[in-house]
């Protein structure tokens, strides 16, 4: 009896890998997905934190996808490793931030250790959602050669949904998948996998604006740009990719900058990090938690950040606002302070 | 009373998945775990992992500001 072939999909929560998922199913084979989180990801949760967020249901969209498809998903905890893929891009940055063409090819290299470490219960390939044309930068004819060889694949990796339009790989050769059963899409034209999606009778799928990675967004780029300068260190830690996550970022001095909660849920959040970070909020009027990334250097410091604080509470009209600074492991101290007006905060601090 | 605890307190999604994840694999079959969380949507993502992978849900329970979530080692 001939040997059961399992294949291992990349589940990033979105339509393409769900679908790709389905295309094998269909020919009886057995998958589960693996994800993978490099603190980058974004995910309802982290919208969440937000009050105006409540509405939209708290899931994570990837343990979603597989439970819709009856797989097994196994999310690995990359945040270390990816450092790396960050900090020094071989093939460089997209619009912003994102090192969307080595990221893939990390993920795809995780998965070949997966399916090595896991050969004995009968993974032999990998599959990916990838679409040819469907990402500027990651998903181009030219880049899917280069992502098979680069993480070590070669042809191990099957893309369902565009296989037709690349080289035949060794699932199809071996005949354990019908390539004629595979897909030939392209381009960024969503329409023939919403219309696979209706054929499988998926009606329910994210489509997160802007991929799902905070790494492609403009303002989360120039917040991580901004704390590398400060630092002069391009260098990072989970907390730190969390927090550029939450809050206005303003930085009256390239020593500190003030992260303040936009509303209930951000302070709320904050909170937890008073043990680690110098914190401020005000005590005489309803007001929001902030947070100090930095030093002060000197007592004018000390007020500026206050009075910043002051600005963003119900006490900003206010003459005078009594503001509670608390210093990890050194107390606390009672200010009172003139918020700031609108118009004197710089828009440069704006992070 | 579970058998083993496991505190993902401030941790958001997906993080106390994989800690879960993680610790069932040292645990054995009929174990109790009981996660502790502050990230409402685990809720919803540590059942849902605990499901597709046959483990069982025995009890989620929201006090003072923290989330017990309890389950079952499967299979």
């Amino acid at each position: 009896m001939a040997r059961q072939h399992k294949a291992i999909a990349l589940i990033s929560g979105g339509l393409d890998s769900m679908l790709a998922v389905r295309v094998i199913q269909e020919q009886g084979i057995e998958v589960e997905g693996i994800n993978f989180f490099t603190g980058f990801c974004v995910e309802g949760h982290t919208h969440a934190i937000r009050n105006h967020h409540k509405d939209k249901e708290k899931r994570n969209n990837a343990l979603w996808v597989a439970e819709q498809l009856g797989i097994k998903l196994h999310i690995v905890d990359v945040i270390e490793e990816y450092k790396d893929v960050l900090l020094n891009p071989k093939h460089g940055y997209g619009a912003n931030m994102n090192p969307c063409l080595d990221c893939k090819i990390f993920m795809v290299g995780k998965a070949v250790e997966w399916v090595k470490s896991n050969h004995q219960e009968g993974f032999d390939f990998i599959i990916t959602g990838e679409v040819i044309g469907q990402r500027p930068k990651s998903q181009l004819k030219r880049t899917m050669p280069i992502i098979a060889r680069e993480s070590g694949a070669d042809d191990i990796l099957l893309r369902p949904l565009c296989a037709k339009n690349l080289p035949e790989t060794l699932p199809e050769r071996e005949g354990w998948v019908d390539r004629a059963k595979l897909y030939d899409f392209h381009g960024r034209n969503r329409k023939p996998q919403i219309a696979l999606a209706r054929q499988y009778g998926l009606n329910d799928f994210a489509t997160p604006a802007g991929g799902c990675c905070f790494l492609t967004d403009e303002k989360y780029s120039s917040k991580l740009v901004d704390l590398w300068q400060a630092r002069h260190s391009r260098d990072y830690e989970l907390d730190d990719i969390m927090l550029l996550k939450v809050g206005r970022h303003l930085r009256p001095e390239p020593h500190f900058k003030v992260i303040v909660a936009r509303d209930a849920g951000e302070s709320k959040f904050l909170e937890g990090y008073r043990k680690q970070y110098p914190s401020l909020y005000s005590t005489s009027h309803n007001g929001p938690m902030a947070l100090i990334d930095g030093q002060f250097k000197n007592h004018h410091d000390v007020e500026t950040a206050a009075s910043v604080v002051a600005r963003f509470g119900q006490g900003r009209t206010a003459e005078r606002v009594e503001i509670e600074l608390t210093l990890p492991d050194n107390g606390t101290q009672n200010l009172v302070v003139s918020p700031l007006a609108s118009e004197a905060i710089p828009a440069e601090w704006y992070v | 009373m579970s058998d083993h605890q496991l505190d993902c307190q401030r941790l958001l999604c997906p993080l106390p998945v994989i800690r879960t994840q993680n610790k069932v694999k040292e645990l054995a079959v009929g174990d109790t775990l009981c996660v502790v969380c502050t990230d409402p949507g685990t809720k919803n993502d540590i059942p849902a992992w605990a499901r597709i992978h046959g483990h069982s849900l025995v009890s989620i329970e929201d006090k003072d500001d923290l989330i017990y979530i309890v389950v079952r080692v499967g299979a």
